[in-house]
């Protein structure tokens, strides 16, 4: 294609990644850097249905005397990523310092809320990415191997999971997993143990997230490796038959390079998508037991609070989780290209 | 013969009454005309859902109304807007401070003095001498209970907490209930929320004099902390994913006894349908109880009311204020089914009985939820770390700890302390 040809055809894109992409991603850094300026107070009298009181309020004038002169607000730099919202350096330095063990260290250390945030964010990631393409390849090959008439029926209920939104998949489990709910009564009665509550036990229910996750996406992942099983070479497998291969060496050995390409690409998308799990934590109310960024994010932008520094600093720092964790597979993809030229 | 005339009678009849009720409904609604379009936003239980009905029924101009329990996190910055998407938002003495401390509210004296007419004095929520909004109902958590079970073991409806504690112990033992207390103690607002109850019961204060420096970490805070893990343990497992609904739903089915429960939602809590006659006819409730031998219930006292939004043009902010006093007008003091859906501030109230745990809270002395512009912070951070220790992760002492230390991040970043 002419250069010429290809800016007029990448414009539109280019504007719109500009617009949806680069500016909000200016915008966050910017308000990850500032917070709102010190409030002034001043101590009136207010009178509800209960009577009278002398209690202080936001003094007005002189908070947007403050606003108009620097509407930024006061410039933190990098505060907000160190402070115990976030990074907690200086916590982390004294758990280190004061430790008695590494387990004392650990205990400390997941006592702040982004590191344990990020420890259930990253145990869900990667364990929930691999199974799920294991699942979606198992579900593919299964699929494939149907009779004709018996696929469509397959592959629509296969996809079920993938149709469901979200936050109603994980409602309607979390309504079964309670423990007057069928799946936990049956486990109460499969354990035994009439007080038996998955959502009152961090482990299970860390367990439960994780199954939903991989019940959740696997489907995806399906699709994928079913489009992909399509473009098979017949002959390649063919010889490889001839050559006395068996199932598992065809597997082994023809299929799954033929899908390496894909398996890249779903673990990209999904690697993603899983560090900023969130709707499985709303829909399972398991903030008790665990939290990942995109919930402190959600959390910090509660009404009542509305921490805008905080919320954009945990964003700030989920964007570069989300470059370290994709630079091996994108590194990969880079040479892959550059020996193809 | 006989049994054609009285059908047609009792239908003649039927027609009448129903004629005649609706005038009445009608009757004080009539007048309520409006020339710009309003828009109401809210929490979601059965009081408010009256009141924005009231607001509807006005004509010459479009009312809408979102109503969620997610209210607190849409109402900011749909007042933010320049015009502001709501014109008015229904609050409580919490909610009312994050648009105070923004500034999006319109002081509502001129709309007082001409369309006020009907308002009492205490309906006026005055800061430093402006009006700020208007309240329409009074509201606090009080014990509901059932009287049928705790006839069976002999009690007499708890006063206090510790009471509360004897008595379940004495409905476990006799096995008629596994865990016969449960509340709102879904982590998060409603866990720090009984928090605050049970602080304030023991005489905690949650900031040190005149500052915005926290003063949680204290002996009162322990007691309390203590107090809420004694009786979690004669709750549902799953208690830290119960709010009020579920809660609610838990009394409904028959497996609780005892709770402490909004008064807004105790009143409502048997008239759904499905609910066993037993619990129906068990259902009772009486004041907050005091806990540790305190005078004060721990409990919190609190109002709800609407104001008007600061964006919108002087012609939207008087439609707002003339539907939202129709929303509240004293002719809805007639229909009984709306007097029991709270406590109302509005003339013409009688108290029903479903009243009489509110009512209680107030004559005990209860206190206000502090209406001060870092007590959201708290309370968010209270929420974020009691989670730990109630499920026995970590000490009473170093989870008031962490909310300390939360508490004090966040404000730093609000600018609330140095």
């Amino acid at each position: 294609m002419k250069h010429r040809s290809f800016f007029w055809f990448f414009l539109p894109t280019a504007l719109a990644m500009l617009l949806f992409i680069a500016f909000p991603i200016v915008s966050v850094v910017t308000q990850s850097l500032f917070t709102p300026h010190e409030a002034v107070f001043t101590t009136v009298e207010k009178c509800d249905p209960f009577g009278c009181t002398k209690e202080s309020v936001v003094d007005q004038e002189a908070s947007q005397a403050l606003k108009k002169s620097n509407p930024l607000g006061r410039f933190a730099g990098l505060d907000i990523y160190f402070d115990r919202g976030h990074l907690a350096t200086k916590e982390v330095a004294e758990a280190w310092q004061t430790r008695k063990s590494m387990g004392d260290f650990f205990s400390t250390l997941n006592n702040l809320p982004f590191y344990r945030a990020m420890g259930f964010t990253l145990t869900y990631t990667f364990l929930v990415t691999p199974l799920l393409i294991i699942l979606g390849l198992m579900i593919a090959l299964s699929v494939n191997s149907l009779h004709r008439h018996l696929k469509g029926l397959a592959i629509f209920f296969s996809l079920l999971p993938l149709i469901v939104t979200p936050l109603v998949g994980s409602l309607i489990l979390f309504w079964m997993v309670d423990s007057r709910g069928i799946l936990g009564t049956f486990l109460q009665w499969l354990a035994g143990d009439p007080d038996l509550s998955l959502k009152a036990s961090t482990t299970l229910t860390w367990i439960m997230l994780i199954v939903y996750g991989v019940w959740h996406a696997a489907p995806f992942a399906f699709v994928v490796f079913y489009a992909g099983l399509q473009t098979l070479p017949k002959d390649q497998l063919e010889s490889a038959q001839i050559d006395g291969a068996n199932r598992w060496q065809r597997l082994r050995y023809v299929i799954v390079p033929h899908l390496m390409p894909l398996v890249t690409f779903v673990a990209l998308i999904q690697l993603m998508d899983n560090f900023r799990v969130f709707e499985p934590i709303v829909g399972f109310n398991s903030e008790a037991h665990a939290t990942s960024l995109s919930w402190i994010i959600f959390n910090d932008l509660n009404g009542e609070t509305l921490q805008l520094s905080a919320a954009s600093t945990t964003s700030v720092i989920t964007i570069i989780g989300v470059a370290i964790l994709l630079s091996p597979v994108l590194v990969q993809t880079w040479k892959n290209f550059k020996d193809k030229k | 013969m006989k049994l054609k005339y009285s059908i047609v009678a009792s239908v003649l009849y039927a027609f009448t009454t129903l004629f005649i009720t609706q005038s009445i409904a009608h009757a004080g609604h009539h007048k309520c005309k409006i020339n710009a379009s309003v828009s109401i936003v809210g929490n979601e239980f059965p009081a408010i859902q009256s009141v924005a009905a009231g607001a509807k029924k006005c004509t010459g101009a479009e009312v809408k109304s979102n109503l969620t329990a997610d209210h607190q996190k849409i109402n900011l910055p749909g007042m933010q807007a320049n015009p502001a998407s709501y014109s008015s938002a229904i609050i409580a003495n919490s909610s009312i401070v994050p648009l105070m401390n923004e500034n999006l509210i319109r002081p509502l004296d001129d709309l007082v003095a001409k369309h006020g007419g009907k308002l009492k004095k205490n309906q006026l929520i005055t800061i430093d001498g402006k009006i700020m909004a208007i309240a329409f109902m009074a509201n606090a958590q009080h014990l509901v209970y059932r009287a049928d079970i705790l006839k069976k073991v002999g009690a007499k409806p708890p006063k206090t907490y510790e009471e509360m504690l004897s008595i379940a112990k004495k409905i476990r033992a006799k096995g008629i209930m596994q865990n016969p207390i449960s509340g709102a103690y879904k982590s998060g607002w409603n866990l720090a929320q009984e928090f605050n109850n049970m602080f304030l019961g023991y005489g905690g204060k949650h900031f040190k004099a005149n500052s915005a420096e926290p003063n949680v970490n204290s002996k009162a805070g322990v007691k309390a902390l203590k107090m809420m893990k004694k009786l979690s343990a004669y709750m549902n497992p799953d208690f830290l994913t119960h709010d009020s609904n579920a809660a609610n739903a838990e009394y409904r089915a028959g497996n609780v006894a005892l709770m402490n429960m909004w008064g807004s939602r105790a009143a409502t809590l048997i008239t759904v349908e499905g609910v066993a006659k037993e619990v129906v006819d068990g259902f009772a409730i009486d004041g907050p109880m005091t806990v540790g031998g305190g005078s004060i219930p721990a409990s919190t006292l609190w109002w709800d009311g609407w104001t008007v939004a600061k964006n919108v043009s002087n012609a939207q902010a008087e439609a707002t204020f003339v539907a939202m006093m129709n929303g509240i007008s004293p002719s809805m003091m007639k229909d009984e089914e709306i007097r029991t859906q709270a406590v109302w501030l509005i003339d013409g109230y009688k108290p029903t009985p479903a009243a009489k745990g509110v009512f209680a809270a107030a004559q005990a002395g209860t206190i206000p939820y502090p209406m001060i512009p870092y007590m959201g912070l708290l309370h968010t951070a209270l929420g974020k770390e009691l989670s730990d220790y109630m499920q026995g992760k970590e000490s009473a002492e170093q989870a008031l700890k962490d909310i300390e230390a939360t508490y004090i991040a966040a404000a730093k970043e609000k600018g609330y302390i140095k």
